[in-house]
């Protein structure tokens, strides 16, 4: 039983909408595996919650009309990754959503709120931030949509207005396009584990394949948000694929990140551990993109 | 403020309920206590070790973290589900029991609804692949080999592969050809 | 006797019951009327209560009571450890633990309860009465050796310094030995760190009033000491209190401690009876429960040239945490076992126990044994590489020998266990290839491959009482029910005994019920299981009840066959004439006839306790082959095998499943667990299952077991224990074994990347640019 002081159940965008403006003080609950267990913990015990779990309307992954690759807020991992658009244009978004806790967490947790809680360990959320995500939000006023890096706010903190609930998370036909990425997750143990540190990369290959046309790489844990590590990104934009390039691509990656140090992890093994991931998930993008190093 | 309740119309174990629930419960409370279904365990009330785990439109949930609420129109399935009218057990229970892959028992109701997906699924998975779809429920007692046992055996036999199956606890020592880095 | 069922792999008597989700646990037997009872615990690692103010907390709707430490009117301190009694106060546990206390020693101490009549109103109160406690904070300590340091902060002012126990064992002269020339010293500190037993049933139990008395329902491996417990922690006679034990889902040894059961029954009296449930949520599990003790070592070897030990040294100190629980005893097992591993003539060994300001420490599988295998095989595999000999080679030349007979607890190695274990274990994995292959590697991802061993013994004699009851009882078809104080737990306890039985009775196996679950009214006295003795102990009064109702049958049989009673036997359920093998009548024939005859009825019935002067060796070893990924300072454990010599294995597939548990918890402990606490405040940093890393489905490799059977000559069925050792060699194994792969051989748990990045780090493996 949950310290609960109401639940409002939406039964539709709209619907959630206007209980989001009825209801100012209560917060949003969409798979429930973050928020329920704050609620037991304490932290948001005597709450009161707009459950929007029941919208199947927000469900699902599709092309838009921009072909955009959509998903559904409240898709959840385990069906993100079954899915065969996902499969084809985004894998890795997939893999990394497929590596959260496990199989009954993957069945609960939704990408929204895997997002919306704001935590850096969320590990579908480097993945969205290297391949520049669109977030979709819905309140009052219509449809807003906010580049994902601007999403983040601080620690804990999204921008969703009181009126807005998250809709949807798109993928620009322009970041899908061509890219291969590859996503390491550094935990303590294999599976119902979160991320100690978490590495996002992916790339375009030029025609010829011998050089990066594009690099991005996002990490979780890195920081109190997720982050990008744009000064390797321009480091390694249109270098050749050397093994000397990708080890200093790898390095390059400290001026962009700020790991701290906790009980969970010290500053220097994140750091470490940072650089090697950032290698070994270049080479495996490579690998993918049908690259050679030192081709 | 008084407690807000909700009629909950779902299908469980094959038979269609309906149920006056607190809108605080969770589907574990609904099931142990409205149902009196103990098979659904109480490990950690977090979703950590899976022991309360059900399976809800054919997929497995840990029930713990799910709104009793939010059952509205689900099939959902316990272990007490499993066996036939007279008692006759699944290829999935039998299996547990035949391969020990029961010691304390208590992680057990999980695991086999979760085998049991996997078994029902019609795919073949890899070793690895089977360890990450057991992979949320904690055991202490058998160290997971015996219940991999009896779900890889189980699974080889639904496809037909019963000389395979047979062959599944000779496998003990693995040879690993190449050198396999982390990424 | 039969040997029909002994050594076959039967399965488990209620596994059909729990495949089915129909078997009754604690919870499942409560009715869901009970109030709830949550408990106040400390929220500072060492201070003194100066008042609790209740009335915000009583006031939230649903709460029935709020007691605290200052409701408890007589002080009845009381121990915890499931130990069986003494009735020389010299050798009874510290009673040093009450119901609810005002001056907390650690973090999560017992301050106060809640009683509500749901779940949520106790947790809405207990949130509130946290904040409503008044501390005068005191100074804490959390490491051992600090705590005996002059001017720290002092536990029980009994105990000065903080030592709860110490023991020392001297042998031969060790100044005079090392003066020896040509000798190599090896010396080193092992250190392990506090894990939990993580059994997936957290510890629960409800209590209620029955005429005079109280009932309590408990998830125990010990109901006949939770008995004595509760009547000594409330000050009243012992037969005041029933202890039911339904099925129990895991032990391991935290629920060989008297937990919750007094403050429950307690609490119920307060309430005239009421029935009050408390189902302690898995983060205090974690920390108000009992954990196992981290202990430290320091030992050093002085070795000849041809690698035989010439004198040794030995010291640990074992941190206790706040509270006695089990004393002295688990440090004192590892510095006994010390010398015998590996005699030596000449040895100097000291341990201590320490009172520290950290959650208790108790019983956990192996019972000081895993920590102390770690530092033993650590240090043996040291030596062996100091003296440049092959390590496999280099135990089998130190081992204990067989005949070895200790005196003290009369133990002798019959038979060559630790060779044929090795030579099995090591066929199995390939070691002698793979130990050639790995060696001299380079590059950033390696493997290694190692062994380690120990012995362990099976039962506490002649340390504390041994002693089981066994009662049988025949139905009217000539099946039976019988009754033990041994407890299932989840090992198989009740299909080894029913084997047992229906073997010496001469019955098939069906026709042997056990009555599970224990209940101090009506089961037959008996300490429950702990130590690796169920099998070997329960194995005496099984026997000696077995033969005693076989006697009964066949007495009745002469009466209804006018046989002799000589020239009788029960075999396969049928009074068989031995003479010429002629099947007489039928078991249920023969029960029925007794039952209902109107010249002699009798209920065929059998009960004795056998009290046990004997112990027994136990030996195996571990082998595992490991792979490391230096830059990613991370582990993979390829293979391992365990080998066991367990005397006459009862039955394989449970034998099996015991050395599968072993090795899963031994590998969690290798690489991944560590419960930790904040320096600063004392506060446990990470009490729940994520954060504490048990190993999950996708941290192991196949898991292998074999066993070496030397039939065990004192032991009734020829078995001996089994239940613990498994988990004792694992670690070393695989430190070793990573040893061996990196050229570092690191003395400390876990084995995890945070360990591992420091020790690459230092030994140059790992060489960043960039670090700060």
């Amino acid at each position: 039983m949950y310290d609960i002081k109401a639940l409002y159940e939406a039964e539709s965008v709209e619907h959630a909408v206007q209980l989001r403006q009825e209801h100012p003080e209560a917060q949003i609950l969409a798979g429930g595996s973050d928020v329920l267990v704050q609620i037991r913990e304490g932290r948001r015990a005597g709450c009161e919650f707009i459950s929007i779990y029941m919208l199947d309307e927000l469900r699902g992954i599709s092309i838009d009309e921009e072909e955009n690759i959509r998903i559904g807020s409240l898709t959840s991992f385990s069906h993100i990754t079954k899915d065969p658009i996902i499969q084809k244009y985004i894998n890795v978004l997939g893999e990394a959503v497929d590596m959260v806790g496990g199989p009954q967490i993957r069945a609960i947790g939704t990408i929204g709120g895997n997002t919306c809680n704001g935590v850096t360990s969320a590990d579908s959320a480097s993945t969205l931030m290297a391949w520049d995500a669109i977030i979709e939000l819905t309140g009052a006023n219509g449809v807003r949509r906010v580049p994902i890096q601007d999403f983040y706010i601080k620690a804990k903190v999204v921008d969703i207005k009181p009126d807005e609930i998250q809709t949807a998370i798109l993928i620009p036909k322009k970041s899908y396009e061509k890219c291969f990425g590859h996503y390491i997750k550094y935990s303590m143990r294999n599976a119902l584990d979160i991320a100690t540190t978490g590495c996002s990369v992916n790339v375009v290959l030029s025609d010829d394949k011998k050089s990066f046309e594009r690099v991005r790489v996002g990490y979780g844990v890195a920081s109190p948000i997720p982050v990008r590590a744009t000064t390797a990104e321009e480091f390694i934009k249109g270098k050749e694929i050397t093994e000397e390039n990708i080890k200093k691509f790898a390095e390059t990656v400290l001026q962009d990140i700020n790991p701290r140090d906790s009980w969970r992890a010290g500053r220097a093994l994140r750091r470490h551990i940072s650089v090697v991931m950032a290698e070994r998930a270049l080479k495996e993008c490579i690998e993918l993109a049908g690259g050679e190093i030192n081709g | 403020m008084d407690n807000q309740y909700k009629v909950v119309h779902c299908t469980i174990n094959g038979k269609e309920v309906s149920q006056i629930v607190d809108v605080r419960a969770s589907l574990t409370d609904m099931l142990r206590n409205d149902f009196r279904l103990t098979s659904v365990k109480k490990g950690c009330e977090v979703g950590e070790c899976g022991a309360c785990t059900v399976i809800i439109n054919g997929e497995s949930f840990n029930s713990c973290i799910y709104l009793a609420v939010w059952a509205e129109g689900k099939d959902i399935w316990t272990l007490e589900g499993l066996a036939g009218p007279g008692g006759e057990l699944s290829d999935i229970q039998q299996a547990f029991i035949d391969e020990g892959a029961i010691q304390c028992g208590f992680c057990s109701p999980g695991f086999i609804l979760t085998s049991w997906e996997i078994v029902n699924s019609g795919k073949e998975y890899t070793d690895d692949e089977l360890r990450k779809a057991l992979s949320g429920h904690l055991c202490r007692c058998t160290g997971y080999e015996n219940i991999f046992r009896a779900v890889k055996k189980t699974m080889l036999r639904r496809l037909g592969k019963n000389e395979e199956a047979e062959l599944v606890n000779s496998q003990g020592i693995t040879e690993y050809p190449d050198p396999m880095p982390f990424k | 006797m039969s040997n029909k069922y002994i050594g076959q792999a039967v399965k488990r008597l209620d596994a059909r019951d729990k495949a089915m989700g129909r078997i009754r646990y604690t919870d499942d037997m409560c009715d869901k009327g009970a109030l709830v009872i949550r408990v106040l615990h400390s929220t500072v690692a060492n201070g003194i209560v100066k008042s609790i103010d209740t009335a915000e907390a009583e006031k939230v709707p649903g709460v029935v009571k709020v007691f605290t430490c200052f409701d408890l009117e007589e002080k009845h301190y009381y121990p915890t450890a499931g130990h069986p009694w003494s009735t020389d106060p010299a050798h009874q546990d510290i009673a040093d633990r009450l119901i609810m206390t005002d001056r907390p020693l650690f973090y999560g101490d017992d301050i106060g309860a809640v009683v509500a009549e749901n779940e949520v109103a106790a947790s809405q109160a207990l949130s509130i009465l946290e904040k409503a406690v008044v501390y005068e904070e005191l100074p804490f300590v959390l490491d051992a050796q600090e705590a005996m340091e002059e001017g720290a902060p002092l536990l029980h002012e009994k105990y000065p310094n903080n030592v709860l126990g110490h023991s020392e064992i001297h042998m031969g002269n060790v100044e005079e030995a090392i003066k020896e020339p040509g000798l190599t010293k090896v010396e080193g500190w092992y250190e392990t760190q506090p894990v939990q037993h993580c059994h997936i049933e957290n510890f629960i139990c409800y209590a209620y009033g029955e005429g005079d008395r109280t009932v309590i329902v408990s998830s125990t491996q010990i109901p006949h000491i939770v008995r004595r417990v509760v009547g000594q922690a409330t000050g009243m006679d012992w037969g005041k209190f029933r202890i039911i034990k339904p099925y129990v889902g895991g032990g391991f040894g935290n629920k060989q401690d008297v937990l919750y059961e007094p403050l429950t029954a307690w609490i119920s009296m307060q309430l005239g009876g009421r029935l009050v449930k408390l189902d302690v949520p898995r983060e205090e599990t974690f920390i108000c429960n009992r954990i196992r003790h981290a202990i430290k070592y320091h030992i050093t070897s002085w070795m000849r040239p041809d690698g035989s030990f010439a004198a040794r040294t030995f010291k640990a100190w074992c941190n206790n945490g706040a509270y006695s629980s089990h004393c002295h005893a688990i440090a004192a097992k590892g510095l006994n076992a010390f010398p015998q591993l590996y005699p030596c003539d000449n040895f100097d060994g000291e341990t201590w126990t320490i009172y520290t300001n950290r959650s208790v420490a108790g019983a956990m599988r192996g019972y000081g044994m895993p920590q102390a295998s770690y530092a033993f095989e650590c240090h043996t595999e040291d030596c062996a590489n100091a003296m440049g000999m092959d390590p496999m080679e280099f135990r089998r030349k130190n081992l204990m020998p067989v005949g070895y007979y200790h005196a003290f607890s009369k133990n002798e190695l019959y038979s060559d266990s630790f060779n044929q274990c090795f030579d099995k274990g090591a066929e199995i994995i390939g070691y002698y290839d793979k130990v050639e292959k790995y060696k001299n590697q380079t590059g950033d991802i390696r493997r290694g491959i190692a062994v380690s061993t120990y012995w362990y013994n099976t039962a506490v004699y002649p340390i504390a009482l041994e002693t089981s009851s066994c009662r049988i009882v025949m139905n009217q078809d000539g099946s039976v029910q019988f009754q033990l104080g041994e407890t299932e737990i989840g090992q198989g306890a009740d299909t080894v005994a029913a084997q047992m039985i229906a073997d010496t009775v001469g019955i098939p196996l069906n026709m042997v019920h056990p009555m599970s679950c224990q209940d101090t009214d009506i089961t037959p006295f008996g300490t429950g299981v702990y130590a690796s003795r169920g099998t070997y102990t329960l194995g005496f009064s099984i026997k000696q009840t077995s033969m005693l109702l076989k006697e009964k049958i066949l007495e009745a049989a002469h009466q209804f066959t006018r046989m002799p009673v000589f020239n009788l036997d029960i075999v396969d359920g049928m009074i068989i004439r031995k003479t010429d093998g002629r099947e007489l009548m039928t078991i249920g024939e023969l029960a029925l006839s007794k039952l209902y005859t109107t010249d002699g009825s009798q209920h065929l019935t059998a009960e004795s306790t056998y009290q046990i002067k004997s112990n027994a060796y136990s030996f195996g070893c571990c082998f595992a082959e490991v792979e490391v990924d230096i830059p990613m300072c991370r582990v993979r454990l390829l293979n391992i095998v365990n080998v066991h010599d367990c005397g006459q294995v009862i039955n394989p597939m449970l034998a099996e499943g015991q050395v599968h548990g072993g090795q899963s918890m031994g590998i969690g402990y290798a690489l991944s667990e560590k419960l930790m606490w904040d320096a600063k405040t004392g506060r446990p940093l990470n009490n729940n299952l994520l954060d504490y890393k048990m190993s999950s489905f996708m941290d192991h490799p196949r898991l292998n077991a074999a066993f070496v059977e030397n039939y065990e000559p004192t032991s009734a069925y020829g078995t001996k224990g089994l239940g613990e050792p498994p988990v004792c060699p694992v670690a070393p194994a695989i430190r070793n074994a990573i040893g061996q792969a990196t050229g570092l051989y690191i003395n400390e748990l876990p084995l995890s990347p945070h360990t591992l990045f420091r020790e690459f780090t230092d030994a140059g493996l790992i060489n960043d640019s960039f670090a700060e």
